[in-house]
């Protein structure tokens, strides 16, 4: 009889071959305690710990796998109840948040900040001192968290920003990373060859332009500031905000061309 | 800890693919997991380092192929059920079975929002005098610590120049080994490409990192 392993761990079943727990622990690549009887269904859990599947659970998750919801679904809304019936969270703070980085917290608030500095000399000396206090300062952008470096491009330097060792990421000014951000091909090429991470975003600087790339390896953010176009001389801020895309600010793109948006 | 997620400078990954109009969450259940940890991160029970250590420890075949969202949530319960703020049957259940703990700041509604997705201050008044100032020649110190630590492995044995300093930053090495937050030195640190990468490396580029003061030494 096929013994049914489910990893709380991984949130999948382990592959047919994975029978007992010294298999389980080559499939996950580690050393797990000598467990119970072998026999009987159990669950790993996210701390290593091994346990058996309650009969009641073992129904309610085969029963689970029937329907249309994706395991990781599953798994997160089991979670959720969880967390909200033993009185640690409201649901609709939850909704809030999820509405807050799909609506409010984006790399709108950042471009805001890239046109304050093409226009205003003063913002962008201040801005490049104490990027947290300048940005605090903007009426249309409010408060944001401390640590925020700005570090601007010129025809000399082009300034990358990566987290080599998670996501570190401005999100106060730019919201949550995007996948490719986050990826391990980024992560690792960015340090060592970022001419050919630039060719992934169809970017080729001169050869003779330095680049400089930050690894946010502590609490200190950064945030590029692109250079403006030439030719945009007295663009109103509303244009020039669509020349800021998310990428020119992280370094792994260029303000877009004026007739781009003209 | 020498992990997985040290990645910069390891070869294999491929090609970098941004995705056009990218939405911030593919599946509904990233927000909701995203949501959870902003929440929960508000108990204060583990600091960000503590929440770092526990992905990094997760195993490297587990790292490689959960994505970025299913490594938070398995993060979540990991640390949810190690501070006994669930239990694994109640995981395994899908439902509460127990009464939960008396959280100190109460439960999380929408009036925490605000502070839960506003980042923190890591800033600390400085318990010594900085021992390095802007423009010291400087070694990433040759260490390999067991446990949490920020100074990533291209950087270790190199000679770099101090280019900023930040004041002192709580200590992710302590703080995520639950020895509290030992404030220390924060300083950007920028190496020439040739000194991490060798004699064949981009001779135009510079790579940064942010250094705590027992990462380095006076060379």
């Amino acid at each position: 009889m096929a013994i049914k392993v489910w990893l709380a761990e991984t949130g999948r079943h382990a592959p047919a071959n994975v029978k007992c727990f010294q298999s389980v622990g080559d499939w996950l690549g580690r050393r797990l305690p000598a467990g119970p009887d072998p026999h009987l269904p159990f669950l790993l859990d996210a701390a290593g710990g091994v346990r058996y599947i309650s009969p009641m659970a073992a129904h309610n998750h085969d029963h689970e796998e029937g329907s249309n919801l994706s395991e990781m679904e599953l798994r997160v809304r089991a979670l959720e109840t969880i967390l909200v019936e033993k009185g640690y969270v409201e649901t609709a703070a939850l909704d809030r948040i999820i509405e807050l980085y799909e609506t409010k917290i984006g790399p709108h608030i950042g471009a805001q900040v890239i046109v304050k500095a093409w226009t205003d000399p003063s913002f962008r000396q201040s801005l490049l001192q104490d990027a947290s206090k300048a940005v605090s300062a903007l009426a249309e952008v409010g408060r944001v968290g401390d640590h925020l470096i700005a570090v601007e491009n010129t025809p000399e330097v082009h300034n990358m920003v990566v987290c080599t060792l998670c996501s570190c990421y401005p999100t106060d000014v730019l919201g949550l990373p995007p996948t490719w951000y986050k990826s391990f091909a980024y992560r690792s090429r960015v340090v060592k060859e970022p001419r050919t991470v630039l060719a992934d975003f169809g970017v080729t600087l001169p050869v003779e332009t330095e680049i400089r790339v930050w690894d946010s390896t502590a609490e200190t953010r950064f945030l590029v500031v692109p250079m403006r176009p030439a030719g945009t001389e007295g663009w109103s801020e509303a244009q020039l905000a669509k020349l800021i895309t998310r990428d020119s600010m992280i370094g792994a793109g260029l303000a877009k061309n004026p007739s781009e948006v003209a | 800890m020498d992990g997985v997620h040290d990645m910069g400078g390891m070869d294999g990954f491929g090609k970098i693919e941004p995705e056009r109009n990218e939405p911030v969450f593919h599946h509904r259940w990233e927000g909701r997991v995203l949501a959870m940890s902003r929440a929960i991160g508000f108990f204060r029970a583990w600091t960000i380092d503590t929440s770092r250590y526990v992905v990094e420890s997760l195993s490297p075949s587990i790292y490689f192929t959960s994505s970025y969202y299913e490594k938070w949530f398995l993060r979540n319960v990991r640390l949810l059920i190690d501070r006994g703020l669930i239990d694994a049957d109640e995981v395994a259940a899908g439902r509460a079975l127990r009464p939960g703990q008396i959280l100190s700041r109460g439960r999380f509604t929408l009036a925490d929002v605000e502070q839960a997705t506003r980042r923190g201050s890591y800033g600390r008044p400085a318990p010594a005098p900085a021992k390095f100032k802007v423009g010291d020649r400087v070694r990433a110190k040759n260490i390999h610590p067991a446990t949490h630590t920020r100074l990533p492995r291209y950087a270790r044995g190199h000679v770099g120049i101090v280019e900023r300093v930040h004041g002192a930053h709580v200590f992710p090495d302590s703080a995520a080994a639950g020895k509290g937050e030992d404030p220390q030195w924060l300083y950007t640190v920028r190496f020439d490409a040739q000194e991490l990468w060798g004699a064949d490396a981009d001779s135009k580029l510079k790579v940064s990192i942010e250094a705590f003061e027992p990462y380095l030494e006076h060379v």
